[in-house]
């Protein structure tokens, strides 16, 4: 099972502004049951539109896309994303909910009743590591950024999906925040067998928490696979942006000698 | 001896209840059916620029009719409408009194409501209403779990200024037949009773003042998202509601309702008939500050059951005859006219409001100024002032014909300070009513109409087709019909003016009977 296809993207396309802007242009990409797949690409690069095109926030022109073989223009589209965990850029927490509420927001859109969500919502705040007397009843705007992202994590996996989206999850965090998000959550990722999708800009991120990293630009899938194999990619795009970590970790490796701090 | 023990606060205070409960009663019902069609409108429009831009477009144009006008234009679209489902369907309804105020004020409330919901929903951040699509909300969903609750304060700023602004407005629904603290200001404004024009509009400001509180609170309830402070504001809308629910159940209704016009005499003469109403055992209300033409129309729906009028006005206006007649055979003409519309003319009272054209008398002797004939050489040197309906009443017209009037400017004026202005030299004629006490008062002269150019004006009182039948309502106002003569209205009217604690209509009327007493 662990290798079997669970989202397909095939020679999908998608254009704005009357076919002007061509955000995704012919993209085929397979995610396995159980995998971490990171998409990376600046700005305008068309990877938060494939993320938005596998759960129907937008439709696609052209091309298919299937999950769990299933063509998702079959699907409702509504019940599509109950059963799709989605973590939003800096959190997207509703401000007039609690934290409570917010998490457990999808499990009461299915019907289920109060004592269940009340209780899955304090495993859930387990799960991310936040306190359950103290953040249950706050709201988000008495939440640090760090501390949204993580309710913003927990809320997606409220319905127990077995796939996550992710649009730049961590990208407004501070760095300290963001390393130890990102670790918490690739446990997460590991213990509940998830499959994962996650938008990023940051290649760093990508190597450190994926296991494939597919790399977009201008609509158009350029590379993908393991780092090491990105590695070996003739392609100028992709080696510029593996150089980026790379220079750093020699330089850190350099200015911080093993054994000290 | 304190301001308070002022006869007309107990009359002021008496009418409280009344007043203020249809106040509320109106004021909620237009909010509500306010609300009930801009919300949902401003909902769908939200993501349509057109409508959007049409919809507050009309919402705007509404909001520059003066309230007064928007009032009145809705009493003669409801009477067709009303004659429209009596030939359609064979019902019809009252074109008079609250639906007009109603939907009038409904109409008048929908701008600020529809512009802040509008702003409101598409204030919210686009990232919130992704989340709530991508957490698997409907679009229905994320509109009630998500956009209004967070448009909702917006939304409550534009439903605090709309309550404000109908409360407001709803003191012009008087005119059109709905009760209203606007009753104490026509009464106050029409018998120089400055007490009660000052009362009503301290109630309706205070009112209005409350009712914001009240909401308010609940906004400052939904922007802190404490829901105590919500339901204490929410219970206080409710409790002001239930208050004025609490005398209209308690009172008993009144089997007749008799009309008045907007000025003194018509007041007087309206308690006057409520008053022998009730001597003769028959409960009876009035129903004042109402406009000419609504007051003739209201009496043939059966909205009210008797007032009294005059017949040159009902000849000219609402028969629409151009050709005036000896008084006699006028007024004979017109109770048969009036009888084809079932609307019996019981007689006459006994003297004669006409229009006439009135200058001071030294200024007139002076000029050698008798009749309107003489002044036509003088008038083209001359200002004139009238009420707001002279000039545009056929009269006007008939007298400029008759004798080649031609004023140097007209003015339109309050009725009750065209004496005065005409007395001080503000203007230099005016056009009065022979029944007016100031006539004396002021030390005026009327001018002698030789062409009959002005129709006989009588006062006639007249029963509404539903009470033809009706010998109580009839034996009842029979002592009045010859009982009035022109010099004791003339008194009466002058005492009205008096804004003394015997000035209030009641007093008068009290007053003319004992002084007519055969």
């Amino acid at each position: 099972m662990q290798n079997t296809v669970q989202i397909a993207f095939a020679h999908v396309a998608k254009s704005f502004d009357g076919g002007r802007v061509k955000a995704v242009d012919d993209v085929s990409l397979q995610v396995a049951r159980g995998e971490f797949l990171a998409i990376v690409g600046s700005s305008g690069s068309g990877k938060t539109t494939l993320l938005r095109l596998a759960n129907r926030l937008i439709e696609a022109d052209s091309g298919q896309i299937t999950i769990d073989g299933e063509d998702v223009r079959a699907a409702d589209p509504v019940g599509l994303r109950r059963r799709i965990g989605t973590v939003f850029q800096s959190g997207g927490l509703f401000p007039h909910m609690s934290v409570a509420a917010n998490i457990g927001i999808t499990p009461k859109l299915k019907g289920e009743n109060g004592a269940d969500i009340a209780a899955r919502v304090d495993e859930l705040l387990d799960l991310v590591r936040l306190d359950r007397k103290q953040f249950r009843d706050r709201f988000p705007h008495e939440l640090s950024g760090g501390q949204r992202q993580r309710v913003g994590v927990a809320r997606a996996l409220a319905a127990n999906p077995k796939i996550v989206l992710m649009d730049e999850p961590f990208g407004a965090l501070d760095p300290l925040t963001r390393d130890a998000l990102g670790d918490d959550y690739r446990a997460l990722h590991a213990r509940l067998g998830l499959t994962t999708v996650m938008i990023t800009h940051d290649m760093t991120e990508a190597i450190l928490l994926a296991d494939r990293i597919a790399v977009m630009r201008s609509g158009k899938l350029l590379a993908q696979g393991t780092a090491s194999q990105l590695a070996q990619s003739g392609d100028a795009y992709v080696s510029e942006l593996l150089s980026t970590p790379r220079r750093q970790a020699e330089r850190l490796n350099a200015l911080l000698p093993r054994g000290a701090a | 001896m304190s301001v308070f023990s002022d006869p007309r606060w107990h009359e002021a205070w008496n009418h409280l209840g009344d007043y203020l409960g249809s106040h509320v009663r109106v004021s909620v019902t237009a909010l509500a059916l306010g609300l009930a069609v801009s919300l949902p409108l401003a909902i769908i429009a939200r993501n349509r620029p057109v409508m959007r831009t049409l919809l507050l477009g009309v919402a705007s144009i509404v909001q520059t009719v003066p309230g007064l006008a928007l009032l009145a234009l809705f009493y003669p679209l409801l009477l067709a409408a009303a004659s429209l489902t009596v030939s359609w369907f064979g019902f019809g309804f009252s074109a008079f009194g609250f639906l007009p105020a109603v939907l009038a004020l409904a109409l008048y409330s929908m701008l600020p409501v529809l512009r802040n919901t509008i702003t409101g929903l598409r204030g919210i951040e686009p990232q919130v209403l992704e989340a709530a699509q991508g957490v698997g909300m409907t679009p229905a969903q994320s509109l009630a779990m998500v956009e209004v609750p967070l448009a909702l304060p917006v939304m409550m700023a534009g439903i605090r200024t709309a309550a404000v602004w109908v409360i407001g407005t709803a003191t012009l629904s008087t005119p059109i037949g709905q009760t209203s603290l606007g009753n104490y200001i026509f009464a106050g404004l029409q018998t120089q009773n400055w007490v009660l024009v000052l009362f009503g509009c301290a109630a309706a400001a205070l009112l209005a003042l409350a009712v914001d509180q009240l909401l308010a609170l609940i906004e400052a309830g939904l922007r802190s998202r404490r829901s105590l402070r919500t339901a204490l504001g929410g219970a206080g809308i409710v409790a002001l509601v239930v208050a004025t629910l609490i005398p209209s159940i308690g009172r008993t209704s009144s089997t007749y309702v008799v009309g008045a016009k907007t000025f003194a005499e018509q007041y007087v003469l309206s308690s006057l008939i409520a008053e022998r109403l009730a001597a003769a055992g028959l409960t009876a209300t009035t129903r004042e500050g109402l406009g000419s033409n609504v007051i003739f129309e209201a009496l043939v729906n059966g909205d009210i059951d008797a007032y009294v009028d005059y017949s040159g006005t009902l000849w000219t206006n609402q028969l629409h005859h151009s050709e005036i007649k000896p008084r006699r055979q006028l007024l004979d003409e017109l109770k048969a006219e009036l009888a084809r519309q079932n609307v019996t003319l019981l007689g006459e009272l006994g003297f004669e409001n006409a229009y006439a054209l009135v200058m001071p008398k030294t200024r007139a002797d002076a000029l050698g100024i008798r009749t309107i004939a003489d002044l036509a050489g003088r008038a083209p040197s001359m200002s004139i002032a009238a009420d707001y309906e002279f000039f545009s009443r056929p009269e006007w017209a008939r007298l400029r014909a008759a004798y080649g009037l031609n004023f140097r400017t007209q003015r339109q004026m309050q009725p009750d300070f065209m004496y005065a202005a005409v007395a001080s030299g503000e203007v230099d004629v005016i056009a009065g009513y022979t029944s007016d006490g100031l006539i004396a008062k002021y030390g005026l002269v009327v001018l002698e109409d030789s062409k009959a150019a002005i129709p006989p004006y009588d006062a006639i009182l007249l029963m509404a087709p539903k009470r033809a039948e009706d010998s109580a309502l009839r034996d009842a106002l029979q002592p009045l019909i010859g009982r009035i003569d022109i010099a004791a209205m003339r008194e009466a009217n002058l005492r009205a003016a008096g804004g003394d604690g015997n000035a209030s209509p009641d007093a008068v009327a009290r007053w003319l009977w004992d002084k007519t007493k055969k």
